[in-house]
């Protein structure tokens, strides 16, 4: 959730914000850091494990930041990381019941 | 998950030849990032995958050929837009494209590229241009700006290089447009754009090259490169070509040509029937 609101959006209760899910395949990262440094919340960071490639593969500080903007999946080379939404069980159980 | 399975995932799993990953290039190479916008464009056209073709000739972003996930050739040096137009004539239902580097279309292939675009035949040629040979080690191109170190510029570069740009336009090309590597939403929009487009398009991608061109100029690494592209290119859309050279103060970046024109393969799909036509009206009389 943003931090900073001025007053609470009137259908705040009705949209939920999308959940974020942050995938790193690590094997086939070569650490370039394209992702770590144009992620503009900021929600990745250079991980101290080497992977398979002799290279530090990003790791997510916090996935609740994400804006789900699929920028690190549209700057990767290497197609080792993407986003997608989340989808949660209990939500789809609270629609089923409206 | 296994990794694998987190591979076909991906969003643009579908257009990747999974088993040929990972890819050759370098560490932080533009390369990849033009194949992830071409997939992106690809993904939001929605295009049939049986009717794209892709060409590439030799060099670094000549490996693209082998990890699209379409049906593509891998072409001699400099010949990737002959063998295009080939394929174009002979099935207009394709969308074909041509993605090669600065070296490959316009060093060898320099007069193969002048004269489609003259011809206005109906292909889409997204070039990398990474300033040098990448691939051979760095040896200067046509593209090496002017005071640039390659291994076969000891002293730096005295030739001045072409304005791709400018070149495609005034060959007559009906879309032409510059982006860097950093503007991935742009270049994608670009391409899609370009492959709606009937004509000859032409998108050049700005790339680094960390491990050889950037390395020998002392540009840093490749993530002090695209913070260098942020910092220089300027978004000019509509300005005249010639102005548009890349300098080490400044990349002026946008779509600067959008224009209609028939392409080859319509006016000679028209005059085979015309003559055709008249053919046998004649055989009728």
């Amino acid at each position: 959730m943003p931090q900073k609101l001025w007053r609470k959006p009137l259908d705040a209760e009705k949209i939920k914000l999308p959940k974020p899910e942050i995938h790193i395949i690590s094997d086939l990262c070569k650490g370039c850091g394209f992702c770590i440094e144009f992620c503009p919340k900021r929600v990745l960071e250079k991980s101290d494990k080497l992977n398979k490639r002799g290279a530090f593969p990003p790791e997510v500080v916090d996935e609740s930041e994400c804006a789900l903007c699929s920028f690190c999946t549209a700057i990767c080379p290497e197609f080792a990381i993407f986003t997608i939404e989340k989808k949660d069980k209990e939500d789809n159980q609270d629609g089923e019941k409206e | 998950m296994k990794e694998s399975d987190l591979m076909l995932r991906h969003p643009l799993a579908a257009y990747l030849r999974q088993e040929r990953m990972p890819h050759i290039w370098c560490e932080g190479c533009g390369n990849g990032v033009l194949l992830n916008s071409f997939f992106e464009a690809l993904d939001k056209l929605k295009l049939d995958l049986d009717k794209v073709v892709v060409v590439s000739g030799i060099g670094c972003i000549g490996r693209a050929a082998g990890y699209v996930n379409v049906d593509s050739f891998h072409t001699t040096h400099g010949r990737a837009i002959p063998f295009a137009t080939g394929v174009k004539l002979a099935n207009p239902e394709l969308e074909v494209v041509v993605i090669s580097g600065d070296g490959d279309l316009f060093a060898i292939g320099g007069n193969h590229f002048i004269h489609a675009a003259r011809r206005n035949v109906d292909i889409k040629v997204i070039c990398a241009n990474n300033f040098n040979y990448g691939m051979t080690g760095g040896q200067y191109g046509p593209t090496t700006p002017l005071g640039s170190w390659t291994t076969t510029t000891p002293y730096g570069s005295i030739e001045h290089p072409f304005n791709l740009v400018h070149l495609a336009a005034a060959s007559g090309a009906v879309y032409v447009a510059r982006w860097t590597t950093l503007q991935v939403r742009k270049l994608t929009d670009s391409i899609k754009k370009a492959l709606g487009k009937e004509g000859f398009s032409f998108v050049e991608v700005i790339s680094p090259c960390p491990e050889i061109y950037d390395r020998y100029n002392k540009l840093g690494t490749a993530v002090e490169v695209m913070k260098w592209f942020k910092l220089i290119s300027q978004t000019q859309h509509g300005c005249t070509p010639e102005n548009a050279e890349i300098s080490k103060r400044q990349i002026i970046i946008g779509e600067f040509v959008d224009i209609k024109k028939p392409s080859y393969g319509r006016l000679l799909r028209e005059m085979t029937t015309r003559v055709k036509e008249s053919f046998q009206e004649k055989k009728a009389k």
